[in-house]
């Protein structure tokens, strides 16, 4: 839902461009015999079932999507020919299966992993891992713990809680002028984690948090807690949490008569949320990492192509998930090999135009710099504000190293 | 019943041989997530025997046992992660979480000793949302669970200083973290399992049927109903305790999510189906219900393709669906369970009053 | 003070929709002593149902009233059908199994239930269409929609017409005698299966107007909303003493108060150390304190110890 119309648009297009002018060198061995193609397996794991599994499936979509447009370009690493395969697993979005796997992965000796999509899978998911020496990267497990745990296998394409929280709190103390400002969260690691970092942003840009309540991820009554917000006329309601929830909790901001602006992260910023919320959705804030599909090159053709294969709008992370397979790909390139001992030392230095963004890691193995979108819902559609701590995307700072 | 000694011992030397080269089958076989199956599946086996002995010796009805498991998990986490800087060892963990979820187990038996049936039914279930909730919320203002974030970077379960999540090399047999881990539950799931058939043979064993059986005419033949049932709590909780330590040990990360109601629903199943009362049946029920999903699974998807042509239904709600069905069915077939003790499956052979 | 005033409306509106689903609960409690487990996907179904209903008929252009009373009377048919069909299958062939049977298989009735309303409706959130005027009341400073109101009134008549029903007709009269005994019932003429059908079918009518009434307040329903909504009826109409209609109703509309309330107040009273996160929290707490010092509820008659 949510990066429906954002755009996946990016990348796709460049990193054909940039793959194929990298292909040719290797292909300089002594013409002997072609050997057969390499068949390098990716694992990815999601929720495919249960209620997040429409996010879940929307993530192998992007993946899927990234090994056709990989295997498309004929890549060539260390001297033979490559054909990448998708190991796609579900993890129910539950810890233990998340473990298993992981488990299974390790076994199945594939040799890099995308996933997962929640940080509560991801978590304990990275140790094994990090153990097999395996490459992950996560599309959208925002969770800062991830890469706080000293993993080097570890890395992330989108910006984490923390980045994503202080561009909002800052975001809605200056350009949306919130003096008082409520919190709720759904109390999930991630309507948490990343309210907890709103209101420090918040706080530092001189805002006063006058309520900070919460709720839970399957609630459907918001009326106490709303009440409750009403009475300290706050600017401003962050809401820390999904769509499912805040969709409603809008359309009861409106009934109680609740007048201040509203305010989501990346679980709201969907196309369900105006759904569900009806007419209460109008002028409401959210946002997304990364940039909008429609500024990066080859975003809107990402999306068309998604729309084309796949008979439907982009859920939300599609096109992180893409720029995930695409990073490691460009790893194995880079180092060209397909081995993970080997194209491990690669990832720190991905510098990789992706359809979300441009892509670098930290130390840590977080995005550099990650970009915040904001965007308003405008009669049901949500439109790009503007982008938040971004590098320059139309000219890159610097080409893409090449080795 | 008068079995040679010497058949028992060849019955024991049976088991051992098949138990300590089950994983190597499964995970040669298999793949080794199948072993981290087994050890998942061993687990609640744990919980199983634990939840039997309040439900199916003592007639309590306990839905929210799962929060004894948090408890014995969280202690773990708590004592021995980088979250307090805290690195006891497990030795010491371990029994410390069995005496806390003992206590808790009191703590919930005391004031729900005259509570019956459904009525026990829905304060445990409370109960278990309430440490669910607890651990999901503090973490504010003093931070103590880590919230809904969970706990992270867990030391693993280390025997005589080698550390269970590293692989081993043995007489140059190669065994990975997630063999060391079967050696572990197996050993301490037997454990459970002698105390647990000898607890049911003692006299609080025959106590605790009494009271399942008529807690009127227990207290009539001078049986202290009060203690005995605590007893059970107690001892229950603190089985609960032990698995909770051995799964954050093993999982090395823990969250709220991991103690659902569904977990505790989950538990009690495999003690319904598997046979109230009696141990064997138990187990049975906990290998069954912690392995089956994972075959179906695997199973589901592919059976499908073949028989339709496409995937109708996703495996995961073919399980849910089958399971919810088999409960159904095996309670109208096979109401005592699939394994019963004799006893039960006698009285349930009569026909109905 | 409006603020007070509004946490009350929020507390009876969220309390009446306990209290409806809570009557289901009770009714069957009432004469099997079964804890109807799967009565919350009964709630689920209803209002997925009516959405089935509703969505077309409201596209075609039909007013919001009309639509909604289709939707429900439609609704109400599915889960009567459903009910009795529950009961037939599932419950009578275990009228004489141990306690425990019964609701073991009511945990599998509510997952099969729960799966195949996925499998025919799908994971995603449904928005239900407002179909009666969403403009709030002014009430004393505090915002009332008329559905509300409906939801409060609606509550009370059902409660009155069960009242009615078990306590001034035949039909009662001998859901009452069933209830007692269903052997001595069955001795003085009263076909005990076809009273017990009938509760069942009467309980999954209520489940099917609760349905609707929830989904139409909220705006949204979804496979999954009964499990949580169910828990919480059930845990109402244990606290005011479950098997006891008034007891039902008035366990609703306390739980539903001290939710709002407790969301509302809790905060400030203990100074921010517990907050609206603990909600849930207060609930149980209030069930397990009520329940140590009355244990079978507040309005709930004593049962002897050989119950």
């Amino acid at each position: 839902m949510k990066l429906t119309s954002l755009a996946l648009s990016v990348s796709s297009a460049l990193v054909l461009i940039a793959c194929s002018k990298e292909a040719p060198p290797p292909a300089s061995p002594p013409v002997t015999a072609a050997p057969p193609p390499l068949v390098v397996k990716l694992g990815h794991a999601a929720p495919l079932t249960g209620p997040q599994a429409h996010l879940g499936k929307d993530n192998e979509n992007g993946a899927w999507l990234a090994i056709a447009d990989a295997n498309a370009r004929k890549p060539r690493i260390g001297g033979r020919d490559v054909i990448f395969e998708l190991l796609s697993e579900d993890d129910q979005a539950d810890p233990k299966q998340g473990t298993l796997v992981a488990q299974k992965f390790v076994d199945a000796k594939v040799n890099g992993v995308i996933g997962h999509l929640n940080s509560g899978t991801t978590i304990p998911a990275s140790k094994i891992y990090a153990d097999a020496g395996l490459p992950q990267v996560s599309p959208s497990a925002t969770n800062p713990q991830y890469t706080l745990q000293g993993f080097k296998t570890a890395f992330r394409v989108m910006a984490n809680d923390v980045q994503q929280g202080k561009v909002l709190g800052e975001y809605a103390a200056k350009q949306l002028g919130a003096k008082t400002i409520a919190i709720i969260d759904d109390k999930s690691a991630y309507g948490e984690g990343l309210a907890k970092e709103f209101k420090k942003a918040a706080e530092a840009a001189g805002v006063k948090i006058v309520a900070e309540e919460h709720t839970d991820d399957k609630a459907v009554d918001f009326a106490a807690i709303l009440t409750k917000v009403k009475s300290k006329k706050p600017d401003l309601l962050f809401y820390g949490g999904m769509d499912a929830q805040g969709g409603p909790m809008a359309a009861q901001m409106k009934k109680l008569g609740v007048k201040a602006k509203f305010l989501m992260g990346d679980g709201g910023c969907t196309a369900e949320f105006p759904k569900l919320a009806g007419d209460a959705a109008e002028g409401h804030y959210c946002s997304l990492p990364g940039v909008p599909l429609d500024k990066m090159p080859g975003g809107t053709a990402f999306r068309d192509r998604y729309k084309a294969k796949y008979n439907a709008d982009i859920q939300l992370y599609a096109p992180y998930v893409y720029d995930a397979v695409m990073v490691i790909v460009d790893a194995m390139k880079r180092a060209d090999s397909v081995e993970p001992a080997r194209y491990l030392a690669e990832l720190p230095k991905t510098a990789y135009d992706g359809v979300t963004s441009k892509i670098s890691f930290d130390d840590k193995g977080d995005i550099k710099d990650g970009a915040v979108t904001l965007y308003q819902f405008r009669s049901g559609n949500k439109e790009p504000l503007e982008t938040i701590g971004a590098a320059p995307v139309a000219a890159p700072a610097k080409p893409a190293e090449k080795k | 019943m008068s079995v040679p000694k010497r058949n028992v011992r060849l019955g024991i030397a049976l088991i051992a041989v098949v138990l300590s080269a089950l994983p190597f089958a499964v995970g040669l076989g298999m793949g080794n997530a199948w072993v981290r199956v087994l050890d998942f599946a061993l687990l609640y086996i744990m919980l199983a025997l634990g939840l039997n002995i309040v439900v199916g010796f003592a007639g309590l009805l306990d839905l929210g046992y799962i929060a004894f498991y948090a408890i014995g998990a969280y202690l773990y986490a708590l004592l021995a992660s980088p979250h307090f800087g805290l690195h006891w060892p497990a030795w010491a963990v371990l029994p410390l979480g069995a005496l806390v979820a003992g206590l808790f187990g009191i703590l919930l038996g005391a004031p729900t000793l005259r509570l019956r049936g459904d009525y026990l039914a829905i304060v445990t279930l409370g109960f278990g949302e309430i440490i669910r909730i607890f651990l999901n919320n503090l973490n504010s203002p003093v931070n103590i669970t880590n919230g809904p974030q969970g706990i992270a970077r867990i030391d693993p379960i280390r025997v005589f200083g080698v550390p269970l999540s590293k692989p081993l090399e043995i007489f140059g047999v190669h065994l990975p973290g997630v063999y060391l881990y079967y050696y572990l539950f197996v050993l301490l799931a037997l454990g459970i399992i002698f105390v647990t058939v000898r607890l049911e043979d003692s006299r609080i064993g025959r106590a605790w049927v009494a009271i399942r059986e008529d807690e009127i005419a227990a207290k009539a033949c001078g049986i202290n109903t009060r203690n005995v049932k605590l007893l059970a709590f107690a001892m229950g909780a603190s089985f609960g305790g032990v698995a909770g330590g051995l799964f954050a040990g093993f999982q090395e990360f823990v969250s709220p999510e991991s103690f659902s109601l569904m977990e505790s629903v989950m538990v009690l199943c495999m003690v319904v189906l598997g046979g109230m009362g009696h141990v064997p049946g138990v187990v049975l029920g906990g290998l069954l219900l912690a392995v089956l999903p994972e075959a179906l699974r695997h199973g589901a998807g592919p059976v499908q393709q073949m028989l339709f042509g496409r995937v109708l239904l996703d495996p995961e709600s073919l399980r849910i669906l089958l399971f919810g069905l088999a409960l159904i069915l095996v309670m109208q077939y096979r109401p005592a369970g699939l394994w019963p003790s004799a006893t039960r499956r006698r009285e349930f052979s009569k026909p109905g009053p | 003070m409006d603020t007070f005033l509004q946490q009350i409306i929020n507390g009876l509106t969220l309390g009446s929709i306990y209290a409806l689903v809570a009557l289901g609960y009770t009714m069957v409690y009432g004469i099997l002593g079964l804890i109807n487990f799967a009565h919350g996907e009964v709630v689920m179904i209803g209002a997925l149902t009516a959405l089935a209903v509703i969505k077309p008929l409201a596209g075609a252009g039909l007013p919001g009233p009309l639509a909604l009373l289709a939707g429900a009377a439609v609704a109400i048919l599915v889960c009567m059908a459903l009910g009795f069909a529950i009961e037939r299958v599932a419950y009578r062939p275990l009228r004489h199994a141990p306690r425990l049977a019964p609701l073991i298989t009511a945990i599998g009735v509510s997952m099969v239930l729960q799966q195949l309303a996925m499998i025919i409706w799908g994971r995603n959130y449904h928005s239900f269409p407002a179909l009666l005027p969403a403009t709030p009341r002014e009430l004393g400073g505090a915002q009332i929609t008329d559905l509300q109101i409906m939801i409060v009134v609606v509550a009370i008549l059902m409660m009155a017409g069960l009242a009615l029903l078990v306590n001034r007709t035949r039909l009662g009269r001998a859901m009452r005698a069933t209830a007692e005994n269903p052997e001595i019932a069955g001795l003085m003429g009263v076909d005990a299966n076809h009273i017990i059908a009938l509760t069942f079918v009467i309980g999954s009518a209520l489940a099917a107007v609760a349905g609707v009434m929830v989904s139409a307040n909220y705006g949204i329903a979804h496979y999954n909303m009964g499990f949580i909504l169910g828990l919480k009826a059930f845990t109402a109409a244990v606290l005011g003493g479950i098997g006891n209609l008034a007891g039902a109703m008035f366990g609703g509309i306390l739980l539903g108060l001290i939710e709002a309330l407790g969301a509302g107040y809790i905060g400030d009273l203990t100074g921010g150390f517990l907050g609206s996160d603990y909600q849930d929290v207060f609930a149980f707490f209030v069930l397990i304190v009520v329940l140590i010092f009355r244990p079978s509820g507040l309005m709930g008659e004593k049962v002897s110890e050989r119950a």
